[in-house]
Order: structure tokens, then sequence, then C-alpha cells
């Protein structure tokens, strides 16, 4: 009999050229996506005088400095969006640029455009690459060097990483969603709770999730220290591909789904590490601090902890978190601006109205065109929020949409480090459905009883 | 990239944790080309808001010694370069997020792992001003503040330090190996490339 294997150890074993003596292994990229920040990476390879090694398993697309409304771009701006264009013409690699109908955040089109297909293994230049591992693909973040080294050979160096399988039991309870599952597991088990692991989530709980919300599970797992997240892929998985421009067809897709199908843990297989949680035992979940560990049920008070984590927060211990006014929200980012969590927005945005501003800015050019065909755009804006184009936006602030210093900040994105989404700018993580109900209420809110029909 | 195997600096703390990469690098800096430096954009904002800011008072330093998940966040290797180029070759620290580390012995700085109690004797050693340090990577070694330390480090990213290994050339050597595993798996999984 063989020995059981994890989801981890199939991935890895099919991408594995060799093992040196000293453990680390060379791995075969299956696609590499590149970005406005990979100047650095190509201004390496030219200095080497060196061309990309496999232009048509590169794909480039303008997310991060996007802008994504109306009026003059600042130079520097247009500068990196033109000097990727530059790169990906000179070297032959299909982008996807801000008048490309393709157009989007690199974690949202991977998987739109069927690039991202469960056992590949994926790299970008950007630590969100976790995201596409939802597909039961071997996805992770790289910095510069690395995206240099991948332009140059289309391998990367790589120590394999313990297997950490985290088990989300029974089901969760309405108006609690995967950012509140993954909001819940970071802040029980640390900002870096799971450094040097690939998670591979299971458990009903996950089964249950559909694409976007395995996609938002995954994209968090770095949040958590994790380079890497993966669901092994099933009929939701499938079904989400089918059909998608860059997905195999015909006899090939019959083919790649009886390899997906095995694209799983075995029975008995032994993993590192193993954490559980009970699904529904998870509340609507916000983060109170500048780290996203810093996270606790809607339900709860701003805790006693570090004085100067609070002085930036402006929050005194004791206040109860649904009391924390705000002064603005963001619903978008790789995280959360796919069109489910819009659905989700729109839904308890609808008939009602903001009482503070806010932008919305879906995660690609398709979902955009997708929520104003459904009538989500005209319920956002009727509500008083601004609809916004794609890109990464608030997210990260880069292309000029940013929180003005000491401003509050109700946001779906992923990181509420200090300045993050602007100098002195405040942030708390929710889902877009406690986005939305932060924006209706002007203050923190829990989304259930507006869910209800309540006010 | 140079190696280097030895060192003498001085050391200052920064005694915060989870000093991750977007406060290392405020995102507004990395259009800059890196021919000017990015040393400059150290800390940016925690130096700005604050005067007495270690940094400020100590612009001379090689060595950091902080706490617990340096380098967390984003993937950006600019946060790596403002290190670099403030002078930075060396971070003590009880852990470090998984991508920063990788960045770092990319560009020859060193992340070195030291325990949670390690690094408070340090930190209270150093207090708020600074000392000579001195490292031996090869022997895994260091004396900071007058205390002598051995660190954690990975051995492959220990030989890469010292010999200032680049992987492009390294991995060249490794191009049979990788042309025929291209040509396999094109052949066994023809799904795996891109349709269209």
């Amino acid at each position: 009999m063989s020995v059981p294997l994890t989801l981890l150890d199939r991935l890895w074993d099919a991408h594995e050229i060799l093992r040196r003596d000293d453990g680390t292994s060379l791995l075969w990229v299956d696609r590499h996506l590149v970005h406005e920040g990979s100047h650095h990476a190509f201004a390496k390879l030219a200095s080497r005088g060196m061309p990309v090694a496999e232009p048509e398993l590169t794909f480039a697309v303008v997310d991060h400095y996007a802008p994504t409304r109306a009026g003059e771009v600042a130079p520097d701006i247009r500068r990196m969006i033109r000097t990727l264009g530059e790169n990906a013409r000179a070297q032959g690699i299909r982008l996807f640029d801000l008048k490309d109908p393709g157009q989007g955040i690199v974690h949202v089109i991977g998987p739109e455009q069927g690039l991202t297909l469960p056992g590949l293994l994926i790299n970008c230049g950007d630590s969100h690459t976790s995201t596409h591992g939802a597909f039961g693909a071997l996805a992770f973040g790289v910095g510069a060097t690395e995206v240099a080294h991948i332009l140059a050979t289309q391998t990367i160096w790589q120590r394999k990483p313990k297997a950490l399988r985290m088990v989300f039991d029974g089901t969760l309870a309405a108006g609690v969603t995967a950012k509140d599952m993954a909001l819940h597991w970071i802040s029980k088990l640390g900002t870096g709770g799971a450094q040097g692991h690939a998670i591979e989530y299971a458990g009903a709980a996950v089964e249950a999730l559909s694409m976007e919300g395995r996609l938002t599970l995954c994209n968090l797992s770095i949040e958590g220290g994790a380079r890497f997240g993966m669901v092994a892929p099933d009929e939701v998985t499938f079904d989400y591909l089918k059909d998608r421009p860059f997905a195999p067809k015909g006899a090939e897709w019959q083919a790649a789904l009886e390899d997906w199908r095995g694209l799983r843990s075995d029975e008995g297989a032994s993993f590192d590490r193993e954490a559980q949680f009970d699904a529904g035992e998870i509340a609507p979940t916000v983060t109170w601090g500048t780290m996203p560990e810093e996270a606790l049920p809607i339900t709860e008070v701003v805790p006693d902890a570090a004085r100067e984590t609070l002085e930036y927060m402006a929050l005194e211990p004791g206040l109860p978190l649904s009391e924390v006014a705000v002064d603005q929200v963001f619903i978008g980012s790789c995280t959360n601006g796919r069109i489910e969590d819009l659905r989700m927005a729109a839904k308890v945005l609808k008939g009602r109205k903001a009482k503070v501003p806010g932008l919305v800015s879906p995660g690609s050019t398709q979902i955009k065109k997708q929520a104003e065909d459904e009538g989500l755009a005209r319920i956002f804006t009727e509500a008083g929020l601004e609809w916004a184009g794609a890109g990464c936006s608030m997210c990260v602030g880069m292309n000029g949409d940013l929180v003005e210093s000491g401003k509050r900040c109700a946001s779906s994105t992923n990181r509420n480090f200090k300045g993050r989404q602007g100098r002195g700018a405040r942030t708390h993580l929710m889902s877009p459905a406690m986005v939305a109900a932060a924006a209706v209420k002007g203050h923190l809110a829990d989304v259930r009883p507006l869910l209800e029909g309540r006010t | 990239m140079s190696g280097w195997s030895k060192m003498d600096g001085r050391a200052v703390a920064l005694a915060q944790a989870n000093v991750d990469t977007d406060q290392l690098i405020p995102a507004r800096f990395m259009s800059q080309p890196r021919s000017e430096g990015y040393g400059a954009f150290l800390l940016q904002d925690a130096r700005a808001d604050d005067e007495g800011h270690v940094l400020n008072r100590h612009s001379d330093v090689q060595v950091l010694v902080s706490r617990r998940n340096f380098g967390s966040g984003s993937s950006r290797e600019a946060a790596v370069y403002a290190l670099v180029d403030f002078g930075i070759r060396a971070v003590f620290a009880p852990s470090f997020g998984d991508i920063f580390a990788s960045n770092a012995v990319n560009n020859g700085l060193l992340p070195a792992r030291l325990s949670e109690d390690q690094i408070e004797e340090l930190i209270a050693a150093l207090g708020p001003g600074e000392a000579t340090a001195s490292i031996d990577l090869e022997m895994g070694a260091a004396v900071i503040a007058g205390r002598e330390v051995r660190f954690d480090l990975d051995p492959v990213w220990q030989q890469k330090l010292v010999n200032g290994w680049d992987d492009i050339d390294l991995t060249a050597q490794y191009d049979d190996a990788t042309k025929k595993f291209r040509a396999d798996r094109m052949a066994a999984y023809p799904w795996a490339m891109p349709a269209s």
C-alpha cells in the first residue's frame, strides 16, 4: 500500500523538477502573473539582456495603479502603467490593459479568465496569490527577485512548506461569510500563526462555500502568515471553470476533469498541524486594531490593548464595537470585490440610504458590467455610494484612492495596517455585507437584523 | 550581489511587534526608480510622526533588533530595498514574514531568528540607544551590546548570503532537467497550457 498523500504533496510532486541535497526544490511554474509593480523584475532581466523564457505562460494586468475614477491621472501612475505595457509588448506577453474588457485585479481575473486551474503552480509578485489555491492550485506570492527568476527560467526555488489542515465543521449562520471565517481563525491563531505552512481548508462549511467564498478564504491565508492556502477542487470548482476563455475545451476538458478529481488529500494523510473550528459559532467579525489578528465579533467591545494601537485607532477600551462611528466605507479588493460580494452588499443597501460616503470598486471590468446588468450598481448609487472602475483601488491606495488621515473606514479589504489605506487612515476590516451595514448605520453594525428586514 | 560572512557595525532596537512591510515602506513611494535609493523611505511615516524615532536619532546603524512577525504582509521587495539602502545588513527577530525573509536573503540582508527571550534581553540591553554589533554568518553567531547569541538561519540561506549567489545563474546549470520536465509536462497534461 502506498503512503497516503496530502493535496500539498500531490501538487508539489507534480511540479518538482529536482530537489537539491539541501532540501530545496526547483519547481515548474505553469502560470506567471505580473502587474505594474513587476517593473523592478523586468529591469533586472533587461540588465542581464535576458528575454522572458515563456511569454505564453506569462500574463500581465494593470491593477495596482489602475485609475478607478474620472479625472487627471498623476504622472508617476501613468508611468507605472505605461512601463508595464511596454514590457509586456516587448516580450510578447498577453496584456490586460485599462481598455481590455478582461481587465481587473490579478487575483480576480485569473479565475475569471480560466487562467487559474486546479493542479497548476501559479506565481505572482503579490502576497495575495494564495487566492488561486481555492481551485486546488499551488499558488504563492513572491518578491521581485523571484519574479525576475521566473521570467528568466519559468521555475522557482522553494522549500516545501509544512502542511496545516484547517477544518471548519458545521454550517455558517445567516449573515456570516467566508470573510468572517478568515478573520475568526486569524484572531485565534495570530497574524504569524500559520507561518511556514500551506493551509488546506476543509470540512462541511468549506465545501458549502461558493467559489467566491473559497477565494476569499484562501486570499486571507497570508494574513495569518501562510504563503499558501488551498481547497480541494470539486463540482463547484469545475462548474465555475467550464467555458472560461483560457480553460481547456473539448477532449482536453475531459482529460483535465479526470486529473482534477484526483486532487485531494488521501484518507489518513498526515498533516504537520491540524486546526479545527465550528462554523456555527462564528459571528460577523470586525477588526478593531492595526493587525488582522485584532478582530472580534461585532457584539463585543474594544479590548484593553496596546496604548499605541488604541491611540492610532482612536478607540477606548470598553466601547461596544457597534458604537464605533465611521466616516466612510469601501467595498472592493481581491478579497471581496467579486459578484457575490457585491450582491450581498446590495442586498443590505437595497431601499436604504448610506449615512456616510463610500466607494464601491468591482474586482474586474467584467464584474462591473455584470453588476450593472443585474441592477446592483444602481442600488449602490441610489444608496449614495460612488460606483467606480475596477482595480486594487482603496485597498492599497496606490492609484490615489485614499482614506484621509484620521478618517475611519469600514472596508471589505485585507489589511488594517497603519497607513495601509493612506497615511493616518483607520481601517476596520469586515465582510462586504457588514460594510454595507456600517454604511446604512453610520457606525460599525451587526448586519443580521438588517438582513431580516429590521432597522 | 556580493556575499558577506562577517560584519561589524552598530545595532538599535525597534521594540515593536508586527513591523509589516506597509510600515517599512508606505505604498506611495513604490513607483520610484531604485537608482535614487530607497533608504529615505524606510519607516517614513513612523519617522515623520515621531522626531525621537530610534532611526531619526541613529542613522548610521547596520543591525535592527525587533519583535515577532517582522516583515509580515505585502510581498513588496521594496521593503527590503528600503532597509538595505538605509544601510541595514541584518534584522534579528523571533519570527519573520515568509515572503519578506526570502526577499531579504535575495538582497544580502540577514533575517536572523532568536528566541523571544533572547530578543527581549537584547532590546533591554540596547534600550533607546545604540551599541556595537558583530556578526559571523558562517558560525551563526553574533555579539550585540556585549551579549553573545547564536541565531537560527536556514543553511541554504546562510550559503546564499555568504556566497552572494544569484539564483538565475544557479538555475542555468539545471537547464537540461528543466527542458525535459517541460516537455514531459506538456505531453502528459496538455490542459495545463492556456487555451485560445
